[in-house]
């Protein structure tokens, strides 16, 4: 018996537990093929742009070995389970239930794709349509997609559904509105020379008189987010009007597990409600993938971008499911197509709909009620240290608080006792230094909330 | 209507639940004292109210009606089906890796900003480029953020007339789409009867205009771009970029690389080449890598390697800005980079050996019972057409409807829109001679079959769950979502 070798430098028979073929089946196919070698069937590659070096990557490593390396990579980061969290900024640490990796583990999911084939897709095609109806009801709008990248994009995304809908280019958005998303949203303006406009906050929320001044008939969309980057509650009912009254769309980005005791968006008139379904069983893994949602009013059905499902029948009146509305998407339309999204976020929606099956209809209050119950305890906790908060309005489970002292000093105390602080606001509102967001979930114990209003309370941190 | 799969909304019912939060510890007090009653919501979201095992059997028996590539062959062309290691799984699942914030401080998180850094360094020897960045999500993505760094480039240039991208008729509907969105107006160039881009076409649409070609090569026939060289050339001498589309990675990787072909800017599909998995549509990962010259314009932040470790620069005036939250899909990047590792410089290149070897060997079993519009080897995938079929009165749908009788994925099927009744063929290197022997004898007895029989395949599938579905009633009436019956017990 000759054992075959292993890796054999130029040799093209590499053994390796994901290749297959053996030199026998190897020999077979290029004798049908009719040529001598593999070789042969790259000799269109003109001999200038072949590469014929060996690629200067790290060398092959066993599983056990690369297990054992990654595992310490791994290692080397602090994460949120090992520390205590308090740092949100709009990605959670929040409780999955123990199913949801259970289902998505389930190879018949991950290792399908885009749901092409109906006949043999029904089942991701079925946990597509409960997860459009999940957003439907968390957001109180009547049409939702199959998922987007994230909140970001999908926030992007909507400013652009925003500006063609209406064949206007300018855009207002809250500056309460993440710094991130705002930054991507500027970055999808530029493409389509759309003049984004940002409007100040006043005492944590959108600046009404400042929204109201800069209101016009060139306004495309006013875009709010529910509850915003402070943790804030913003007056949609107040806003709503404002961009009504010019024709604007209302685009709201919304936490939707806020939404388990807020009122949704679009009771409010909300004309596009988009966000990240990150709360809702999906890991924080570094800030993706996350799973942005997109939400409309029946109007604008026809203009939402990726995919849709639809329920139908089948020659037998069975009901099923297909990918509908599909006039609308790359592949049939190319550039007159409504957005370039192919590739979306379908393992995390069903992550999400996993989740939210599993809270259900009493779950999702009860957690989101155990949000606000506990930040607005840790907030009360620490104004009794002194501590206090330039923002007075309600919140949902973030808060800022003064801290008067750089807060990247005071996270690197808080590190030491085994505690991630919360956001340093400074980066990005100048006007708030030496502030710190602070986000409290329902994993978050009082003993844990105790501990950190010591650590801040005492001007220790 | 026979319901024979209920929705989970229609196995609610009221007193069931599937989670265990811990009580609260905290001072009780009512969320209607901290929150405003306009902003309190009244109406309850219809959300299902099912046990723990309802909720398993529910998702268990939605797994049962879905063809994934651990279920059996999976040859869709232009999506790389191949099989996605369990090793990357766990990885990912690594809690320093799952459960770490995008937001906290760099000196917490080295281990994922070296990982970051150590996969952009592998994908730019693997590519042949000079920088690489993490951040786009997905294919489309990507070309999106390349188009926007050639037009930052062009306009740093004080070129603001360059508004058009070429793309080749055979040319992934992103391509277009991505142009679209980038501001670009789109030029097609067309294809010659051997299916490569038309030389003299490029000549005539190239211009002082031109933004950018866009190229997948292999091209999505399958077939090499052998002049390339010249292509480049004619693009590059007009002021244009070249932007490579890594959907068909897979058929060179290790035999030739986008940067030496004269590509500018090039995106990759990490679900595809590099093991990501597909998800049933995602999450995917587009990284995306650039020539020296491009490097002030990529999305920010980018991770550097300092004296005191690794961390995340912001500081970049020329940059277009940041084109997703955070740092790109961390968790797809980490599967990509683990399957790299597994591999090494030679399982690398036998990747592309064997994807091309089955995809040829395929096309030459199967070229006595199908048309086959390009007769020359072909790279990772490959073409045929079902026009002698469509004689017979089997469209291509129907073959395709058929194949899922015998337990296959189909192929692609109508694309690239050049060829009549196409279907493209992707097999991978992960599938053995026996499976490939398996669909090949399956297409043969297909072929017979519409000669001799083609009821049969006409009125495909016949084993499935469901039968053909009325995908025109679905568009013309959309059922989007479900709607609780009016007088329901529940």
């Amino acid at each position: 018996m000759t054992i075959p070798k292993r890796q054999g430098k130029g040799k093209s028979a590499v053994l390796h537990r994901y290749l297959p073929m053996t030199e026998e089946d190897k020999q077979e196919m290029l004798k049908t093929i009719g040529v001598a070698s593999i070789d042969d069937l790259f000799a269109d590659i003109p001999e200038q742009v072949r590469f014929r070096g060996e690629l200067k990557v790290k060398p092959a490593k066993s599983e056990p070995e690369l297990w054992k390396e990654l595992a310490a990579l791994a290692e080397k980061n602090a994460n949120v389970k090992q520390y205590v969290s308090f740092l949100g900024a709009g990605v959670y640490d929040h409780y999955i239930p123990a199913v949801v990796d259970h289902v998505l583990s389930r190879s018949e999911f991950y290792t399908a794709y885009t749901p092409y084939q109906p006949e043999i897709s029904q089942g991701e095609l079925q946990a597509i349509f409960e997860f459009q109806t999940m957003v439907c009801e968390l957001t109180g709008m009547d049409v939702a997609n199959s998922s987007m990248y994230d909140g970001g994009t999908a926030l992007a995304e909507a400013v652009l559904l925003s500006a063609a809908h209406t064949k206007r280019k300018k855009v207002l958005i809250s500056t309460a509105v993440h710094p991130q998303y705002r930054e991507v949203v500027r970055t999808y303006a530029k493409g389509q020379k759309l003049e984004v406009k940002e409007i100040p906050y006043d005492g944590g929320v959108t600046d009404l008189k400042a929204l109201d001044a800069e209101m016009g008939d060139d306004v495309a969309c006013v875009v709010v987010q529910y509850p915003n980057f402070f943790g804030q509650i913003e007056p949609l009912k107040a806003i709503a009007p404002l961009a009504h009254e010019k024709k604007s769309l209302f685009v709201v980005a919304s936490n939707p597990l806020a939404l388990g005791v807020l009122t949704p968006p679009g009771a409010f008139g909300a004309d596009i409600v988009v966000g990240d379904m990150q709360p809702f069983g999906i890991p924080t893994q570094f800030g993706g993938p996350h799973c942005g949602y997109f939400a409309v009013k029946a109007p604008l059905m026809r203009k939402i971008p990726g995919r849709l499902v639809g329920q139908t029948t089948d020659e037998d009146g069975r009901r099923g499911f297909v990918l509908t509305l599909q006039a609308r998407e790359q592949h049939i339309r190319r550039d007159k197509a409504t957005s370039n999204i192919c590739s979306n976020q379908a393992l995390n929606a069903l992550a999400a709909s996993v989740a939210l099956s599993a809270l259900g209809k009493r779950g999702v209050k009860e957690m989101a009620a155990m949000n606000i119950q506990k930040a607005h305890y840790a907030k009360v906790e620490l104004e009794k240290r002194g501590l206090s908060s330039p923002f007075a309005g309600p919140f949902f489970n973030e808060f800022v608080i003064r801290l008067g002292r750089p807060v990247s000093d005071v996270n690197d105390r808080l590190l030491e006792k085994g505690i991630i602080g919360g956001y340093d606001l400074g980066a990005d509102y100048p006007e708030l230094a030496g502030h710190m967001l602070v986000a409290v979930t329902e994993l978050r114990t009082k003993e844990e909330i105790d501990r950190f209003v010591n650590e801040l309370g005492d001007g220790h941190a | 209507m026979r319901n024979d799969q209920p929705l989970i909304f229609e196995r609610s019912k009221p007193g069931r639940i599937a989670y265990s939060l811990p009580a609260l510890d905290v001072p009780s007090v009512d969320v209607s004292e901290l929150i405003p009653d306009d902003y309190l919501r009244t109406e309850e979201p219809e959300l299902p109210e099912v046990s723990e095992l309802d909720l398993m059997r529910h998702y268990t028996a939605l797994s049962k009606r879905n063809h994934g590539v651990d279920s059996g062959f999976y040859p869709l062309g232009s999506c790389t089906m191949k099989y996605n290691p369990k090793i990357n799984e766990n990885v990912a699942r690594l809690a320093g890796f799952a459960y770490i914030h995008p937001l906290q401080p760099e000196k917490t998180v080295q281990g994922a900003l070296e990982l970051m850094y150590d996969l952009q360094e592998h994908l730019k020897e693997i590519t042949g480029m000079d920088a690489v960045t993490l951040q786009p999500a997905a294919g489309a993505h990507g070309e999106w953020t390349g188009l926007m760094m050639i037009r930052a480039y062009h306009e740093a240039n004080g070129d603001f007339n360059r508004t058009k991208v070429i793309v080749p008729d055979s040319a992934h509907g992103t391509n277009p789409a991505s142009a679209t969105v980038a501001g670009f107006e789109t030029v097609t160039v067309r294809s010659t009867a051997d299916g490569l881009v038309d030389l003299d076409d490029l000549k005539r649409v190239v211009g002082p205009d031109t933004a950018a070609l866009m190229l997948t090569n292999p091209n999505t026939l399958g077939l090499f771009e052998e002049h390339i060289v010249e292509m480049a050339e004619i693009v590059h001498k007009a002021g244009g970029k070249l932007y490579y589309d890594g959907a068909n990675f897979n058929a060179i990787l290790g035999k030739a690389r986008p940067g030496d072909m004269g590509f500018d800017v090039v995106h990759l599909n990490l679900h595809k080449t590099f093991t990501g998995p597909h998800g049933g549509g995602g999450p995917g990962s587009g990284p995306v890598g650039v020539k020296a010259d491009l490097i002030p314009f990529l999305p920010k932040p980018v991770i550097e390697k300092g004296e005191n470790g690794y961390y995340l620069d912001d500081d970049r005036p020329q940059s277009i800005g940041r084109v997703k939250p955070f740092y790109g899909n961390f968790g797809i990047n980490v599967r990509a980079y683990t399957y790299i590792r597994s591999m090494g410089p030679d399982g690398l290149k036998a990747v592309s050996e064997y994807a091309v070897l089955n995809a040829n060997y395929m096309m030459r079993r199967l070229a006595e019972y199908y048309d086959l519009p390009y007769d020359r080897h072909c790279k990772h995938e490959f073409v045929l057409s079902g026009r002698r079929q469509k004689k017979l009165g089997v469209r291509t749908l129907d073959i395709a409807k058929r194949l899922l009788d015998f337990g296959f994925h189909p192929p692609t099927i109508y694309f690239p829109l050049i060829v009549e009744e196409c279907m493209m063929i992707e097999p991978t290197e992960t599938e053995s001679k026996e499976t490939l022997d398996a669909f090949i004898d399956a297409m043969i007895q297909i072929a017979k079959e519409a000669e001799e029989n083609p009821e049969i395949v006409q009125e495909a599938p016949h084993t499935t769950v469901v039968k053909r579905l009325d995908e025109t009633t679905a568009a013309r009436k959309p059922i989007l979502r479900y709607q609780k019956p009016k007088h329901s017990n529940n």
